[in-house]
Parts: C-alpha cells; sequence; structure tokens
C-alpha cells in the first residue's frame, strides 16, 4: 500500500523546468526524506502533492486521491509543517493550538483531548500559558509541529523543519517523527543535514529538477564504486591541497570533518604508503557527494 | 585586527546581541555557531559596519567609525542582494564601478575572480538561472571586487548542495591563505571544523569560543559509538552512567561520564537481545561539543 504514488510528474515555469519527470513511490507509514539543495525542485514538489500547485503534465496520487482532481479533499486529510512556523506570537501556546483545532473543527471533548496530547508530544503542558513569542526555536518547533498533526493526518509533510534550531531540538523532533511514524503515520520531510536523513526508510535526491536516486540509506551507500577511506588530519584543506598535486590515483576526494575523504578503487590502495587511513563505510553526504559529481559529468 | 569589548545591540527591548567581548586576529577564518535568533547575523552586521552597537566599543582595523574602513571590508548576506536579471559579468562590474573603480581595473579583477570561483564559463548567464550553488558563488566573486582585508559571510552554504559547499570552502581557504582574514557563519558542523577558531552563540551571547581543537579537548565527558539493530535504543540506557544517548547519522553517541561504563553498556544492551555490530571510544565531535553546550544553555 503506497501513500504516494508519482508517475512522470513535471512543473514548468515559464521555460525553466523545476521538477522534471518525476516517478517515486512511497511506502504507507515509512519516514521518506526527500533531499536536494536549494532550488532544485524539492518545495515545487511538495506543492503539487499538497494539492497546491498543479503539475504541468505526468500525475500523482496521495493517499489515493488524484493530486489534479481532489486537490480540495488531499488537503483536509494531510498535514504541513515548513520552516517558517505559521504560529502567532501574541497568542499564547494553548491558544495557538485551540486556534488550529478550530481551522480543523475539531469541537468538544474530541478537541480538548487532541490538544492535550499536542502539549504532552511538545513537551509543552507546564508552558501553555505563555505567550509564544517567550519561546525558543526548538520549542516553537515541536509546538508548529503539534498544530499540524491535531487532526491526525495520515500523512505529514515537513518541508525543512530543522533549519536553523539547535542540535539538541534538532534530535528531540526526529525522536517525535519517528514515534509518528511507529504509530502509522506516513512522513514525507526534506531537510539539508544528511545525518538526519539517515534513519529514514527510504530517501529521494532531488537535483536540478531530477531524482537522481531514490531508495533505502543502505542500498545508496552500496551504489558508490570502489572503498571509501577516511585519512585523520588537523588540516584537512590543507592536505587536500598537497594530495591534489600529487599522482595518488584517487576516484575523489574531499574534506570531511577531521579528515580527507578519499574514494579509491580497491586494488589501488596499496599506493597510500605515506598516511595512516582507515576504511570506512559511506554516509549519506558522502553518498550525495557522488551523486552530485557523476550527475555534474553527464 | 578587530576588538569588542562588551558589545550589546537592542532591537527594542530586545537584546539581538549581549555583551560581547571578542579579538579576532589577523589571518584567521573566524567561524559563528548557533540557532537561529542567536546573534550571529546582527553581531557580522556590527563588524562590517552596518549596524551601530547600541552599548560597548568596537574597533575595526583600528578604526571606531566604520566609514573610514569600508573599503577594507567585503559582506556577503546570508540573502543573495545581485540583481537576477543581469548576468553575471554585469554584476560584477556594477559592484565594481560602485567601489570607484577604473574600467581597465574592473575588467581586469573580474576576469581573475570569475577564474578563480569558476563562473568564467558563465559569465553571459542571468544570475536568475544560476543554481543555488553558483549564486552563492556569485556572491563571493562580488564581495571580492575591493579585494577586502575582512571577509565576512553569512550562513554562505545554507541549502548549497555537498559538493558545492565543499568547492566554496576550498576558496575561502585559498583567500585566507592569501592573507584574508574571514569571519563565517554556519550551520554545518563539518564547516565549523575549518576554522581556526569557532564562536558558539545563544540567546545574544557567545557561551563559548575557541580553537575546534581546544573545544573537544575541553568535552567533559567521554563518547561511546554505538552502532546497534533496533528502534529505540535510547530506553534501555536510561541508567545513572549514561548521561545521553544521542543519534548521529545510522549511529549513536551514549554520553559517558566514565570510559568503564562501556563494559556496562554493552552487557544491557545485549541482554536485552539487541545486536552490537560496533561500540568503541572515540574522541569527541563539534557536534558532540554543541549538543552538550545547547543542553547547558538551552
Amino acid at each position: 500500500m503506497y501513500a504516494v504514488e508519482l508517475m512522470n510528474l513535471t512543473r514548468k515555469f515559464g521555460g525553466f523546468t523545476a521538477v522534471n519527470d518525476v516517478t517515486l513511490k512511497i511506502k504507507a507509514g515509512s519516514i521518506y526524506g526527500f533531499l536536494g539543495p536549494n532550488g532544485s525542485g524539492k518545495s515545487t514538489t511538495i506543492r503539487m502533492l499538497c494539492g497546491l500547485l498543479e503539475p504541468t503534465s505526468g500525475r500523482g496520487s496521495v493517499l489515493g486521491f488524484d493530486i489534479a482532481k481532489d486537490s480540495e479533499m488531499i488537503k483536509q486529510k494531510i498535514g504541513y509543517m515548513s520552516q517558517k512556523f505559521s504560529l502567532y506570537d501574541d497568542l499564547t501556546v494553548i491558544e495557538n493550538l485551540q486556534f488550529y483545532g478550530g481551522m480543523y473543527s475539531l469541537s468538544g471533548s474530541l478537541g480538548k483531548v487532541r490538544i492535550e496530547e499536542m502539549l504532552n508530544l511538545a513537551g509543552l503542558k507546564d508552558r501553555q500559558d505563555e505567550l509564544v513569542a517567550n519561546l525558543s526555536g526548538g520549542w516553537k518547533q515541536r509546538l508548529a509541529l503539534g498544530c499540524s498533526i491535531l487532526h491526525k493526518p495520515a500523512i505529514l509533510f515537513l518541508d525543512e523543519p530543522t533549519g536553523g534550531v539547535d542540535p539538541k531540538s534538532r534530535r528531540m523532533f526526529w525522536d517525535i517523527i519517528y514515534d509518528l511514524a511507529l504509530q502509522g503515520t506516513t512522513v514525507m520531510v526534506t531537510t539539508h543535514f544528511m545525518d538526519e536523513a539517515e534513519h529514514c526508510d527510504e530517501i529521494g535526491f532531488i537535483f536540478e529538477g531530477n531524482l537522481i536516486a531514490s531508495s533505502s540509506p543502505a542500498y545508496l551507500k552500496q551504489t558508490i564504486p570502489g572503498t571509501l577511506i577516511r585519512i585523520p588530519t588537523d588540516d584537512p584543506m590543507g592536505l587536500l591541497e598537497t594530495l591534489e598535486g600529487s599522482t595518488l590515483p584517487y576516484l575523489d576526494i574531499y574534506c570531511s570533518g577531521t579528515g580527507l575523504h578519499l574514494l579509491m578503487e580497491t586494488e589501488k590502495l596499496a599506493h597510500i604508503t605515506d598516511f595512516h587511513y582507515e576504511k570506512i563505510t559511506p554516509a549519506l553526504e558522502d553518498v550525495f557527494v557522488y551523486l552530485v559529481k557523476s550527475h555534474r559529468k553527464e | 585586527m578587530i576588538k569588542l569589548e562588551h558589545v550589546s545591540k537592542s532591537y527594542d527591548r530586545v537584546l539581538g546581541v549581549n555583551d560581547v567581548s571578542l579579538e579576532i586576529s589577523e589571518g584567521e577564518i573566524f567561524g559563528l555557531v548557533g540557532p537561529d535568533g542567536a546573534g550571529k547575523t546582527t553581531l557580522i552586521r556590527m563588524i562590517a559596519g552596518i549596524l551601530s552597537p547600541t552599548a560597548g566599543e568596537m574597533r575595526v582595523l583600528g578604526a571606531t567609525n566604520p566609514e573610514t574602513i569600508k573599503q577594507y571590508l567585503g559582506y556577503v548576506p546570508q540573502k543573495f542582494s545581485l540583481y537576477g536579471e543581469l548576468t553575471v559579468q554585469e554584476n560584477i562590474f556594477l559592484l565594481g564601478s560602485l567601489y570607484g573603480q577604473g574600467k581597465e581595473e574592473i575588467e581586469e579583477r573580474a576576469n581573475q575572480i570569475l577564474d578563480f570561483t569558476k563562473l568564467l564559463p558563465f559569465k553571459e548567464r542571468l544570475a536568475d538561472h544560476l543554481s543555488g550553488g553558483m549564486k552563492q558563488k556569485l556572491a563571493l566573486a562580488a564581495g571580492l571586487m575591493h579585494r577586502p582585508k575582512i571577509f565576512l559571510l553569512d550562513e554562505p552554504t545554507t541549502g548549497v548542495d555537498p559538493v558545492s559547499r565543499r568547492e566554496f570552502w576550498q576558496m575561502l581557504y585559498r583567500l585566507n591563505k592569501e592573507g584574508t582574514t574571514i569571519i563565517v557563519s554556519t550551520p554545518y558542523m563539518d564547516e565549523a571544523e575549518l576554522c581556526s577558531r569557532v564562536a558558539f552563540m545563544h540567546n545574544g551571547k557567545m557561551a563559548d569560543c575557541n580553537s575546534p581543537q581546544s573545544l573537544r579537548q575541553n568535552y567533559p565527558y567521554r563518547v561511546l559509538e554505538l552502532s546497534a539493530k533496533g528502534l529505540n535504543i535510547k530506553r534501555y540506557l536510561a541508567i545513572p552512567s549514561v548521561m545521553e544517548c544521542n543519534k548521529f547519522g545510522d549511529k549513536y553517541h551514549v554520553i559517558v561520564k566514565d570510559g568503564a561504563a562501556l563494559e556496562e553498556v554493552k552487557l544491557i544492551l545485549e541482554a536485552a537481545g539487541l545486536m552490537i555490530e560496533a561500540l568503541k571510544e572515540i574522541p569527541p565531535t563539534l557536534e558532540d561539543v554543541f549538543v552538550a553546550l545547547a543542553s547547558e544553555v538551552f
């Protein structure tokens, strides 16, 4: 059972193709990480899925509803949260929840129960009467999430929910996402942070409008050829410049935190004699460095 | 080169920057990290002379009046501020003439910079038609037209693909080697690793400021890296010797006070029937440092 099915979905703005021939499926109850740089077509795709923008060609369905014909039905069934949390700063925490409850026509005891659940989910029970203006980014983010799932949507679209939030809050936020998925909600989430995407069930990577990969993280990691190694160093940039000017037969070389990553043909590893190195499993960041470079060469 | 003493900037009643004292030496790559609203942009704008402090003393290149040293400063704001309907070359020429450079000087410098930023093949392209990564390179190029001594960049790589991000940093590194002092904010911890010093901002204050090496050395806990199959591993590790268990990509970082806790963690996970793929102590990363700092100050 798929919550989202897209077939050759394309969206053009004048002569510019923002989304080009995208085909993908998202299993119900899974977390789909939708990655790609700014301007690559992520938000355009999500807006089409939410029934806010019509495709130029191709088709798609969300929860079985056609995104072109049944957009009004889709809007009622989904949850959506963007990086710009739409909260009212001059209302309190609970007033914001009550406002969204009203928008979703949640009345009486059901509304009260859901608001209570969301206060607990966001960890804001003790601060329910505080003005939202006084909350820091991480708390606002969890409240915005609570507001967007008050009506128990079967699918939740999160467009860069963790941008600009501290690393501690980012992790708390993801713990909530995993819980929602365990309870059966399908989640499609975009992020700039590759490490966050490691725990998604499937990852789609969109680059210049094209979906250049869509698969599980484990599968994507196997698509990198050769062996990835890491040379630890205090001066990654300096060593990078040195090795780029050397005859070392690498396929690729780049900085990664406190080390250099080299992609090598496995049989050529013996050429590295001057450095201590370790073989490593690629992270998603390595996968996307590889994919973006392959795509550029095409 | 840059000296701030008890510098504050208040907007109405809100303190954007609160009592920051800081010295930045010539030749540094100085990194600013912290959540949105922490004061990074305000601090950068004050050093750039766009905003004046409401309290405290500030000297940039020995001057207290920013007007007198403007020609030595370059500033790349967070939002792309060039003209989309002009070509790459036209944007660069315009900037050059704004700084009062002569035609020949502009042409020579523009060619140098477009070559350096690898934008030369795209010089006739409209800025609006550049990818996100290339737009950032154009903003960098524009900021360099007048050969600044101090180069300030506000989150230049947010939302840029992982390959362009690395190319961008390689350019910063080369500029720095040629003598330019660089002040840059970033949400990516692997980029913070490449700075000579990093300041962690929170709520307008500087929570910590040091070299990445010292920040890691001063980290008061030990980090165990755990790879294990199974969901919600955290709940098994609610024991006194474990302070926290944080997701890091596809692994976990188990934060302990004492390295001896490794055996205890191992026994508990095995007793719970979890498959441990790897468990070892590793040096803390900057992300560990900032997760800990975030826990302290939020």
